[in-house]
């Protein structure tokens, strides 16, 4: 039996490089974890006992070790204390392979779907990631890649018992969610995140399909309006839906079906509504499922203007959704009638405003209750007055999110350093950061850095670009600098602004545990470049636009691109034969290369517009399209 | 893709840029510390090269420039359009979300104007609900007729010159061309007299006039201004 160390290098099924050095033949007898005896029969195969010994026998000690190590395997759920566990020895590696139930793929490029199944046997549960983040950006064309088909046809063939599948930015097609819904019973819970290819066509036929079916989360995907009455092909009588959430299907609901739906589903915590949900049917729905605990409100507005008394009682309503502690949606809002949430502000931990204009007047008084959120997404429209409030009162926020209500380049931006200024001194607890301004100063970046430790990710985006501070004329690198100084937990770091080389110098000595970094319309030369690449020991994603960056920075960097995740790099200055040469000499790495240019321009044959290069096990891919150039 | 739903003519600009930024028209804060209502005015020129600490940035492209043979576009002057246009794909905001925030405004009818600008072959027009303010609308119009555009005079004094300037006439005398519009009731005024919403109400059409030819103009613009306070 052939070694094939191949075979265990990928991280992306998130395990560990190292493991090169152990390989195992991974024999076709290994069978479903859930037997006991076989999994002892298969072990009896390729170990060294002399004797083939009847199952009936007192197994030999090497057995025992695998069923213990097989019972306190069940336990451990990290996929990284996994991947651990699988470097130890084969037979742990075996063990461990045939215990894992969930994979996690952080790129689906990085190995195809066939080793996948012939390494784990017993796969319950998939996650899978396609196109690079800075696709949602427009800074990729459209047939990229990414589809679910062959994942969707393997899997089928393989585990019978999967019953979860969770997709971001992936092309997933009707078809796909047939082939699902088809092949997998027991099939339990499917969530698509930035996904599209698919229509009210292919959920209709999925929902219908899908029995067993506990969550389905369509979250901020792009679903293609068939016309057809989706809701209503859920089967009859009970359902088991926990979690509901089609916010981002634009098409009208049939909202006699959904009642009916919400009517019938006794365990449903999490329903997420549409726009097309108004406020008098929020009411409807709100009142005959006071066991909610996560709501999304849909258009927040509604469709008739009230007749005085004939107006619901939108308040009692949620007073008497005692369990809720998640809100989101406002999607059309009418201010007036947001004070109605108000009985349930205390108790809620996530609220998301992000897709309502509201003003600093109409959000005091709701988030003055809010002394439990944990987690906060709101427009720019607050302006710094809003953000004030909510420093003085969230005192338990982890996650801020702060997206610009204009997201041009010049416009007015409400919020500024003065915003962050104040939740850096009112949010100690802050764990998590997203915050879009027009121009910001280092003293608050300075002070985020000193006030909240606990931050793990921070993501500034000062949309002017290369805006240095505002009061002092300075490049943002002390800012930055700050941020990686002290916050010692970083793992994730989106910059802006005007920065010198400099600031990547402190980035990539200090960002000890960054695993994700951003950078665009930054640095002064290919030091910045080789300073991350240099430093930054955890770096797993970094995707880069708009640098100074060249051939000579990125071959910085060729002792680590076969242990990290990818790298992005657009409008850069790479030139073709750099990143071949690249290429060429990391056979684990794949380099595309592309240009929003379908047409080849000829006289710019050597400028390569973007980089997209990742570690696979399984070369280069099949399903390229034309545009895409694999060096 | 999504992301077709916005009219904003802007975005329909190829803005690709050149290796390391040919988007350097580095872009500092204080240009856009003017009243919206007063201050109009009419970038028809190159943008002014950045002073503040952004030198390098100058020096990136013209050396980058070098290494291509052929460029899209002339990279020893930046393109006027660059400057004001918006880079694709910045910021970093998901069209789905653009999308969302344009469809959750409940949307009124277009209000579309014809533009028509001295000595230009042809007319264009804007919708002006896309803007929010004389600024963007003054963005917009300088984008789309650049390509016609003679300014010589020095972008710089003329932006220091409005920084402070309420004054209309001393406006008026500096400035090539002169945005002035018809409003409702028939009569030529000078753009940036009303505020903002109140301009979209009652702008009929655009007229980009000779700076000489509106000379004439402002003191009705003045007249009328004090009838209406």
């Amino acid at each position: 039996m052939k070694e094939d160390r191949s075979e265990m290098a990928a991280k992306d099924v998130e395990l560990d490089p190292r493991s090169a050095a152990i390989s195992e033949p991974l024999s076709s007898s290994s069978s479903s974890p859930a037997a006991f005896n076989a999994v002892v029969s298969a072990g009896n195969k390729s170990r060294s006992c002399k004797s083939s010994l009847p199952v009936t026998q007192p197994p030999c000690p090497g057995h025992v070790l695998e069923n213990v190590l097989e019972n306190v395997l069940q336990f451990l759920t990290c996929r990284r204390d996994r991947n651990a566990v699988s470097l130890v020895c084969r037979s742990w590696y075996r063990v461990e392979a045939q215990t894992r139930f969930e994979v996690f793929i952080g790129n689906c490029y990085s190995l195809s779907p066939s080793r996948l199944t012939r390494r784990f046997k017993g796969v319950r549960s998939l996650l899978l990631k396609g196109k690079p983040r800075f696709a949602d950006f427009n800074l990729m064309p459209p047939d990229w890649g990414a589809q679910f088909a062959p994942w969707v046809a393997a899997t089928a063939m393989a585990y019978p018992w999967l019953e979860k599948v969770n997709l971001k930015r992936m092309f997933v097609t009707d078809d796909d969610l047939a082939l699902l819904a088809e092949s997998f019973p027991g099939f339990k819970e499917l969530i698509l995140r930035c996904c599209e290819g698919f229509g009210t066509s292919g959920i209709a036929l999925f929902a219908n399909k899908c029995r067993q079916l506990k969550v389905l989360d369509l979250i901020e995907s792009e679903v293609t309006d068939d016309e057809v009455d989706w809701i209503s092909c859920f089967p009859e009588g009970e359902t088991h839906l926990e979690s509901l959430s089609f916010e981002c299907v634009e098409s009208p609901i049939n909202f006699k079906a959904l009642e009916g739906l919400v009517l019938r589903s006794p365990f449903l915590k999490k329903l997420r509504t549409s726009r097309f949900v108004s406020l008098e049917e929020l009411h409807r729905l709100m009142v005959q499922a006071s066991q909610l605990t996560s709501l999304g409100t849909g258009s927040f507005s509604p469709n008739d203007v009230p007749q005085g008394e004939q107006e619901p009682d939108y308040a009692s309503a949620f007073r008497a959704s005692k369990s809720i502690v998640c809100l989101s949606g406002f999607r059309e809002l009418t201010p007036e009638y947001l004070p109605a949430i108000s009985p349930v502000c205390a108790n809620l931990t996530s609220l998301n405003l992000s897709y309502a204009n509201i003003s600093p007047d109409i959000l005091k008084p709701i988030i003055r209750n809010c002394h439990n959120i944990r987690v906060f997404w709101a427009l720019d429209s607050i302006c710094d007055e809003g953000l004030q409030a909510v420093a003085a009162t969230c005192k338990e926020l982890r996650e801020l999110r702060v997206f610009p209500s204009d997201p041009l380049e010049d416009s007015e931006s409400p919020v500024s350093a003065l915003g962050l200024q104040a939740i850096s001194e009112g949010c100690r607890k802050l764990e998590s950061i997203l915050y879009f301004c027009q121009r910001m100063t280092n003293g608050a970046v300075i002070a985020m850095s000193e006030n909240c430790p606990q931050l793990t990710v921070f993501r500034l985006c000062i949309m002017g670009r290369y805006r240095p501070d505002h009061v002092t004329g300075k490049p943002m690198d002390d800012g930055f600098g700050a941020i990686v100084k002290n916050c010692k937990k970083l793992t994730r770091l989106a910059v802006s602004g005007l920065l010198t080389d400099e600031a990547f110098s402190i980035i990539g000595e200090h960002g000890k545990l960054i695993r994700t970094l951003s950078v665009a319309f930054a640095g002064d030369s290919d030091m910045a470049l080789r300073y991350i690449l240099e430093g930054c020991p955890k770096l797993q994603k970094l995707e880069i636009r708009d640098c100074p960056f060249g051939d000579v920075g990125l071959r910085s960097g060729m002792h680590r691109y076969h242990n990290m995740r990818f790298v992005w790099m657009s409008y850069c200055r790479l030139t073709r034969g750099g990143c071949r040469d690249i290429a060429h000499a990391l056979p684990s790495v794949v380099a595309e290369v592309f240009g929003s240019d379908v047409d080849d321009d000829d006289d710019n044959a050597d400028y390569v517009e973007t980089l997209y290069m990742y570690r696979s096990l399984d070369g280069a891919r099949k399903d390229a399209p034309k545009f895409v150039t694999i060096l | 893709m999504m992301g077709t739903v916005e009219l904003n003519l802007r975005e329909t600009e190829l803005c690709l840029g050149l290796p390391g930024g040919d988007t350097a028209a580095p872009v500092t804060g204080n240009k856009r510390g003017f009243s919206e209502t007063v201050d109009l005015k009419l970038n028809l020129n190159n943008e002014p090269a950045n002073k503040e600490g952004c030198t390098t940035h100058d020096v990136v492209t013209n050396s980058v420039s070098k290494e291509k043979s052929s460029s899209p576009k002339d990279p020893a002057k930046p393109p006027a359009k660059i400057s004001r246009a918006q880079v694709v794909g910045w910021p970093p905001v998901r069209s789905y979300r653009k999308n969302v925030l344009v469809s959750s405004q409940k949307s009124e009818a277009a209000a579309f104007v014809k533009v028509s600008m001295d000595g230009a072959p042809y007319l264009r027009k804007v919708d002006l609900k896309m803007y929010k303010s004389y600024d963007e609308l003054s963005n917009a119009l300088s984008n789309m007729f650049s390509s016609f555009t003679m300014g010589k005079y020095g972008g710089e004094e003329g932006m220091i010159d409005f920084m402070n300037e309420r004054k209309l006439m001393d406006l008026v005398n500096s400035w090539d061309y002169v945005p002035s519009y018809e409003d409702k009731d028939g009569d030529w005024m000078l753009v940036g007299d009303v505020p903002w919403p109140m301009f979209v109400d009652t702008c009929k059409r655009l007229r980009l006039m000779k700076g000489s030819d509106a000379i004439g103009l402002a003191p009705r613009a003045m007249e009328k201004c004090k009838s209406r306070a």
